[in-house]
């Protein structure tokens, strides 16, 4: 049976088990319909064109894991951010651990979305922001018809959460192949301000595919900060797809760091529905081997004088490939808008490849819009300035990898993350350094 | 401590340096001034072994070992050094770190461990206040918005920190203001020894009124056409170079 139907089949089982009076069992029944209608994305959609599902959609994955797997905290220890107090919102397959995990109800709700979906008390948050703003793909709608399980933060008007909060979902090996599909909801009321962590991390060799959506609502005045680790096993593949809508003022960063994986995809909408918005999209992608990488960005300008900032940074070795499909849409109100696109490349292989395709749609007459994209090899010259030094050819070309992509971390607000990919980065170059951090 | 010999090396088919002979001992300190154009900047980069020139003909004996199959890096390690007309900005990389870096590459090389931290910290210190070098600038991405001024300094600094034994010092005076090139200078004059070597590249003369010359060369098109002492740096500075060129001729 195709995954397809058998995921169609599965819901069937997964319904019955529902109750028919929570608020969303409609929205499960439409969203699988949609599904069926739409199914998984395919190369003629043109969104999809560089980047191929087929390879990993031939697995027979499970939906529902048996059991739940004990992990011991030193098993996960080395994935946390740990020499920092935070939050942790910890799922092994799929399910939630408490002994893992530390959440919180006081003033801020840090904590599942299965509580959320289920509980009254969030009644009101679910009606309005839940699957407001994901748009309805077969993915997505895939998402939300199995939605079950995930990240809820609820960060109340005027706060400033104390500590970041670290979200990580781990694959075991107890299923011969697994899909798994977390659904995380932020919501960041006014002149409030929270700092997230997320990761996705297998600790199998068999297929994994995480196919995850996050909606995150930043109200006016609201600074959110999300870092996304991607640092996962050859075996694991995927798709994440996190959508923003922004009011007022608020400031919100999304910073996506590609290490690893077997194909990767990110999905990251910006919705500006306010005035003097700002948008940081960052992201740093080093890949080798067969590894495939696909950042689509979309900041959606709707409202005069907002900021968008995007810069994207690529190393691509081996067969590796990478596609960068950024788009900026201004809409005709919206003037003003200062928007700023980069996407710069290294290909460190004459095998490797990399597709990089800005798109701007401007309607507004009085903007600024900047966007620029390279594709190149290594400077010679630099190479023999750090060879002349006595630093041997395979050290210099990493050195000068790791000083091409490490300005992205400048804007990375936690220190221990800049920390932690800062050494990622340098160990996935072999880059030996005594980093004075 | 080097000793070239019918040097012709060129650069996609193009023949830059067309047979040059030099000879350097240590405790000496050499002068090549020549017109722009005139192949001293390429002899400075096949020394130091740049890949993209290819030699042709002739050899560079350093200490007696061809070097001519000698990757760049191991040159550096047997002590060679250049110090850059434009040096590299890597940004993200301190001066501290890349010096530290180029310090180890060179004892690994040569079967050492690590320079153990205490021992890198001092004599970063030394070195850095022999050229009043301010800590904050350690810390500061390598070449990364530095001044002309700071560039060159920085590449003293290198030289100072890696002791080579021959230094090749490529331009270093250009873009440097009066006081920045004294700087430079009682740097460089502090390193010289009777042990090592220096290889001035330059334009002008006024760097040679800070690091006097033992012998200086005349380079055109790719050839060295005159050599001589010190004031033979003056002699240029006030005829230019269009009577070596007639001479030359003659």
């Amino acid at each position: 049976m195709e995954l397809k139907d058998k995921l169609i089949t599965s819901f069937l089982a997964f319904e019955e088990d529902l109750d028919p009076d929570n608020g969303i069992y409609d929205l499960r029944n439409e969203a699988i319909k949609n599904f069926e209608n739409i199914g998984f994305p395919n190369r003629k959609n043109e969104d999809w064109k560089y980047t191929s599902l087929n390879s990993i959609l031939k697995h027979d994955y499970s939906v529902f894991p048996k059991k739940e797997d004990v992990l011991e905290y030193r098993d996960i220890k080395k994935y946390l951010i740990h020499d920092i107090d935070t939050y942790d919102l910890v799922f092994i397959d799929g399910i939630f651990s408490s002994h893992l995990s530390q959440t919180t109800h006081d003033k801020i709700d840090v904590c599942l979305m299965s509580s959320a979906l289920t509980k009254p008390k969030y009644k009101p948050v679910i009606e309005n922001y839940f699957n407001k703003i994901a748009p309805k793909s077969g993915l997505n709608s895939l998402n939300t018809a199995f939605a079950r399980e995930g990240a809820f933060i609820h960060i109340h008007k005027n706060l400033q959460v104390d500590k970041p909060i670290q979200i990580i979902n781990f694959a075991t090996g107890n299923e011969t192949s697994l899909l798994l599909q977390p659904r995380n909801l932020v919501v960041v009321d006014e002149n409030s301000h929270v700092q997230i962590i997320e990761r996705n991390q297998s600790l199998t060799d068999h297929p994994v595919l995480t196919n995850s959506v996050t909606e995150i609502f930043a109200d006016r005045r609201a600074i959110v900060d999300y870092y996304k680790i991607q640092n996962d096993k050859l075996s694991a593949s995927l798709i994440d797809n996190t959508y923003i809508e922004q009011k007022s003022e608020s400031n919100v960063s999304v910073h996506t760091f590609s290490f690893g994986g077997n194909l990767t995809r990110n999905n990251l909408h910006f919705y500006q529905r306010g005035e003097r918005i700002d948008s940081t999209l960052k992201g740093v992608t080093i890949i080798e081997g067969k590894q495939h990488v696909d950042h689509n960005t979309l900041v959606h300008h709707i409202e005069p004088n907002c900021e968008s900032h995007q810069d994207y940074k690529g190393i691509f070795d081996d067969k590796s490939t990478g596609v960068f499909n950024g788009k900026v849409v201004v809409e005709k109100e919206a003037q003003k808008t200062n928007a700023y696109q980069a996407n710069n490349n290294i290909l460190a292989d004459d095998n490797a490849t990399i597709n990089s395709k800005p798109q701007l749609e401007i309607f507004a007459d009085d903007v600024r819009c900047s966007h620029g994209c390279t594709i190149g090899q290594l400077d010679k010259e630099a190479l023999f300035y750090l060879q002349s030094r006595g630093i041997p050819l395979k050290e210099a070309r990493g050195l000068l990898m790791y000083a091409f992509a490490n300005n992205v971390l400048e804007s990375v607000k936690i220190p221990e993350v800049k920390k932690r990919i800062n050494k990622l980065i340098a160990t996935k170059l072999e880059v030996e350094l005594g980093f004075n951090l | 401590m080097l000793k070239i010999k019918n040097l012709h090396a060129q650069i996609e088919d193009k023949e830059i340096l067309k047979g040059i002979d030099l000879e350097i001992n240590a405790g000496e300190v050499h002068a090549i001034m020549g017109p722009n154009g005139s192949g001293k900047s390429t002899l400075s980069s096949v020394i130091a072994g740049k890949e993209e020139f290819e030699v042709t003909q002739g050899e560079i004996l350093f200490e007696g070992e061809e070097l001519n199959d000698i990757d760049p890096e191991v040159r550096a390690h047997k002590g060679v050094f250049l110090s850059f007309q434009y040096p590299v900005e890597i940004p993200g990389v301190s001066v501290t770190n890349f010096i530290k870096t180029a310090i180890n590459a060179k004892r690994k090389a040569h079967g050492e461990n690590d320079m153990p931290a205490s021992e890198m910290l001092k004599l970063i210190r030394e070195k850095s206040e022999m050229l009043e070098i301010d800590r904050k600038f350690l810390s500061r991405s390598l070449n990364t918005g530095f001044s002309g001024g700071e560039k060159k300094r920085n590449e003293i600094f290198q030289m100072a920190m890696l002791e080579p034994k021959l230094a090749i010092l490529d331009e270093t005076d250009s873009g440097l203001d009066i006081d920045a090139l004294q700087v430079v200078a009682k740097g460089v004059n502090k390193l010289r020894r009777k042990d090592n070597a220096v290889l001035l590249i330059t334009h002008y003369q006024r760097l040679l009124n800070y690091i006097v010359p033992d012998y200086v060369h005349v380079m055109i098109d790719g050839k060295i056409v005159k050599s001589g002492g010190k004031e033979l740096a003056h002699e240029l500075e006030e005829r230019g170079y269009d009577w070596i060129k007639a001479e030359k001729t003659v």
